[in-house]
């Protein structure tokens, strides 16, 4: 039974760095309708950026705070340069863009610091605390502590700020928002920027789990997928439940299931997304149909 | 054309992609006054709207008080103090009514006279009061036409536009409705610009009345006027009696 | 433009389209046909590689270009190919001959399989399914290592050429090559011109039309993403043959980008543009490589980019282009 707990922790701090990649992804999608493919990309560049200041000498708070900076203004300067270009374009075009742009960040990563993995610091302590027999190490304590201030954030700005107030307009209806004199553009790009400071987070905490290097990011991406199908791709809520289940049925299967083993994991997101798209399609949380006409 | 003019449509010509519909339109509004914008379908009159707005490509000239409206920028038109009531009300239908309203105040910085104005919109529709915490898209049709002009009143404008407020609702609520319109402006002096197909009951309330016809001014004069001509109601507007 | 010095006979014989198209495909066909003989055997190996990608591309081309469908999973298809073809070779001793309609066929029934739940898909949830698959793909055939020689992969023989043709190892796999790529190209073409053809566009540009115009879409989309699964087998199979060899790596979800990259940049729904796609694959690299182990990947992804905004229909589209402004300035005068 502590077995089995200890296994549902680690399922739960695992599930936490797949919540916010999958959160950042679907802020893009309310935002734009964009399933951007170059999320996790995005997210493991930023990380090489903390990774690089730290190895600078600057304490890893300070870094974190910066490159959470750098990723949003990257981010809103990625949906100006190369996103904007191809706004209202069809849908097979805004993939490939991403796509694109998925390969872009993959290399560009590799040529400044190649493709050689690196070691990166956990910003939590060693150890963990003995709750009746489940460890609880203080580096899964800190990613789900981490995770849950984001996420905290994000609803007070949603909920509580006139710009999120009018972030969430432009979601629901664009054409309208610009009526009263809501600059939408400001708002897509302001949002490209918070979903790539979320998915930032993801990789930061990811990384030391990893290690660092430019594929980091690309299996992470496909459970931040899963997450998101099975929450339904409009809904943050649903990224961050979504997140925790993919992550607890991973680590369970992984654990109990002798034929998936460790190698096969990947299997899990695979059939949680298929599973989900068949039996239903808008996800747990999800309002939006699968098929947007 | 009056030089007093606070809205001025001079040879307006507008159009989607390759298609026009407006053929050179031109009238004016005075302050204050409930213009009504008359026509059977595909006359042109949404067009109007979206070309006052900026939302649409125009050639021509559109003047509000004496300044050039911005073009292909309805953000920019919105600062300028010009309401746009759309096609299809515009509800945020996830967000709340309060929330709903409060978007209309979105270009405004005094919260303190934010919040007094939302009451102010409550008073002049007080279902909504009561619905202030439901999700807009929940509500009635009706209703939610009121959630939209409640929304345009929130930026206190000087030029509200309301594109065919009366479509889909019963002619008891449209009634109700156009009141509120009226009582708006006669308190606020606010000037309206009312799109509608609904002639007979539109004529009741406005007080000058263009009558468009695929895409030009066929006819234009005083409400009360274009009402008491029976032979003009029945050639343009398709009213009897 | 001053084209004052042409004399009028010749302004008269400028050609017409097909005409010029026509000579085009003579040309390139002779070409196709001469080259192995000029060249040294490297690059006649680079072509032959240049044709493996461009039968992939057809299929892609297919269900992406003609159906509207997309597709992050083709790297999958051609691997499971690949390894059809690699396990009958090493198991049975399978004449080379035979792998190729074993890998079609294998490649077909699971893209029919997939394709009846791809059905219910559109766009990018199809686009995140299989890539998923191409993904899984990899440790599943790692993990199978008494069939698929796990993570060290297979070696193979390569198909010896007859003797009466007195060709060289290398030109013959470019004729192989080339004779699966021709195959495929003229049947993917006649295909396109059979009701068939106006099926799958009438799916692609507007699904509700097509359905009440009466086309059977689930049909078609299924019958689209098993053909294209099959042509991508079909060139995993040939791979096999030039490469002799496979291994899991080889195949992992970049190739699936790769080639839907291939057939953007070479030109989706147009006739050439698996071939220019390719040749995009495969030669983007090569030179980049040179650069920076990175540097083929930038290229890549901002040629990719670049292409969506200046040419949505690819360098096809392009020389299309091209050709029409040149077509139109030599008619003016």
């Amino acid at each position: 039974m502590a077995d089995f707990i200890q296994q549902l922790v680690e399922g739960l701090g695992a599930g936490a760095i797949y919540a916010s990649l999958a959160l950042a992804l679907v802020l893009i999608y309310r935002f734009t309708g964009i399933v951007n493919f170059a999320q996790g990309e995005m997210a493991m560049f930023a990380t090489f950026i903390a990774w690089q200041l730290v190895q600078a000498g600057v304490p890893f708070w300070l870094a974190l705070g910066a490159t959470l900076a750098i990723a949003f203004g990257g981010g809103m300067l990625i949906e100006r340069v190369v996103i904007r270009p191809v706004e209202g374009a069809p849908e097979l075009a805004l993939v490939i863009v991403t796509l694109g742009l998925f390969i872009l960040v993959n290399a560009a990563a590799g040529w400044i610091w190649s493709f050689l993995i690196k070691d990166f610091p956990s910003p939590f302590p060693g150890g963990a605390l003995d709750a009746g027999g489940v460890h609880l190490s203080y580096s899964t304590l800190g990613v789900l502590g981490v995770v849950a201030v984001v996420m905290g954030l994000l609803y007070i700005l949603f909920r509580y700020t006139k710009i999120g107030l009018a972030m969430r307009a432009v979601a629901s209806n664009p054409a309208s928002a610009r009526l009263l004199g809501i600059r939408v553009s400001g708002v897509l790009a302001l949002g490209w920027g918070l979903a790539a400071l979320v998915g930032a987070v993801s990789g930061v905490l990811v990384a030391p789990v990893l290690f660092l290097e430019p594929t980091m990011m690309g299996g992470v991406l496909i459970y931040a997928f899963a997450a998101a199908t099975l929450g339904g791709f409009d809904s943050p809520v649903g990224a961050v439940v979504g997140g925790l289940v993919v992550g607890i049925a991973e680590t369970l299967a992984g654990a109990y299931v002798g034929v998936i083993g460790s190698d096969l994991k990947i299997g899990v997101p695979l059939a949680v997304i298929i599973g989900v798209l068949l039996f239903r399609p808008q996800g747990l949380f999800g309002r939006a149909a699968v098929e947007r006409a | 054309m009056s030089a007093h003019a606070f809205l001025t449509v001079e040879d307006l010509h507008a159009g989607y992609g390759a298609g026009k519909v407006l053929h050179g339109i031109g009238f004016d509004v005075a302050e204050g006054e409930i213009c009504a914008v008359l026509g059977p379908n595909g006359a042109g009159k949404t067009t109007l709207l979206r070309a006052l707005c900026g939302m649409i490509r125009t050639e021509g000239v559109l003047r509000l008080d004496g300044v050039a409206l911005p073009r292909r920028r309805p953000e920019s038109v919105a600062r300028m103090g010009v309401a746009h009531v759309p096609e299809g009300r515009g509800t945020f239908a996830p967000l709340s009514v309060a929330e709903n309203l409060r978007l209309g105040a979105y270009t405004r910085r005094d919260r303190a006279a934010v919040a007094e104005d939302i009451e102010r919109v409550y008073d002049y529709f007080p279902v909504l009061r009561e619905r202030r915490a439901q999700a807009a898209g929940s509500l009635s049709g009706g209703e939610q036409q009121m959630v939209a002009i409640g929304r345009a009143l929130m930026s206190r404008p000087r030029l509200i536009l309301l594109d065919e407020p009366s479509l889909g609702l019963a002619p008891l609520v449209t009634r109700e409705l156009f009141q509120i319109v009226r009582a708006v402006n006669e308190r606020e002096r606010t000037t309206v610009i009312l799109v509608e197909q609904n002639a007979h009951l539109t004529l009741e309330f406005a007080h000058r009345a263009h009558v468009l016809e695929t895409g030009r001014v066929v006819l234009s004069g005083a409400a009360a006027d274009i009402r008491a001509d029976a032979q003009v109601a029945r050639a343009y507007l398709g009213i009897e009696g | 433009m001053s084209d004052v010095d042409i004399p009028r006979t010749a302004r008269l014989a400028v050609p017409s389209a097909t005409a010029l198209r026509r000579l085009a495909v003579a040309l390139v066909a002779v070409a196709a046909c001469v080259a192995p003989f000029q060249l040294e055997p490297f690059r006649v190996f680079q072509l032959t590689m240049v044709l493996v990608y461009a039968v992939a591309l057809l299929g892609l081309n297919l269900l992406v270009g003609h159906a509207g469908q997309i597709s992050l999973g083709h790297g999958g298809f051609f691997a499971i190919g690949a390894y059809t073809a690699a396990v009958m070779l090493d198991r049975w001793d399978t004449p080379h001959v035979l792998t190729l309609p074993a890998a079609m066929a294998v490649t077909f029934a699971l893209g029919f399989g997939l394709g009846v739940p791809a059905l219910r898909l559109r766009g990018l949830y199809l686009a995140l399914v299989t890539m998923t698959i191409a993904i899984f793909l990899v440790p599943l055939l790692k993990r199978f290592e008494s069939v698929t020689g796990g993570s060290m992969g297979l070696t193979l023989s390569r198909p010896e050429p007859p003797s009466w043709t007195g060709l060289a190892e290398d030109q013959w796999l470019y004729f192989l090559a080339l004779a699966v790529a021709t195959a495929a190209g003229l049947a993917v073409w006649s295909l396109l011109r059979s009701r068939v053809g106006r099926a799958l566009h009438a799916v692609r540009d507007n699904e509700i039309a097509a359905e009440v115009m009466g086309v059977r879409l689930a049909r078609y989309k299924t019958l689209a993403f098993a053909w294209s699964a099959m042509l991508a087998g079909a060139a995993g199979a040939v791979n096999t043959w030039v490469i002799a060899f496979v291994s899991p790596d080889s195949f992992t979800v970049n190739l699936s980008i790769l080639l839907l990259a291939g057939i953007v940049v070479g030109g989706l729904g147009s006739t050439f543009g698996p071939l220019l796609g390719g040749a995009f694959v495969l030669f983007v690299p090569t030179l980049a490589q040179d650069v920076n182990q990175a540097a083929p990947g930038v290229v890549f992804g901002v040629v990719i980019i670049l292409i969506m905004y200046v040419a949505p229909r690819g360098l096809a589209g392009l020389a299309g282009r091209g050709g029409r402004f040149l077509d139109q300035a030599l008619r003016k005068k």
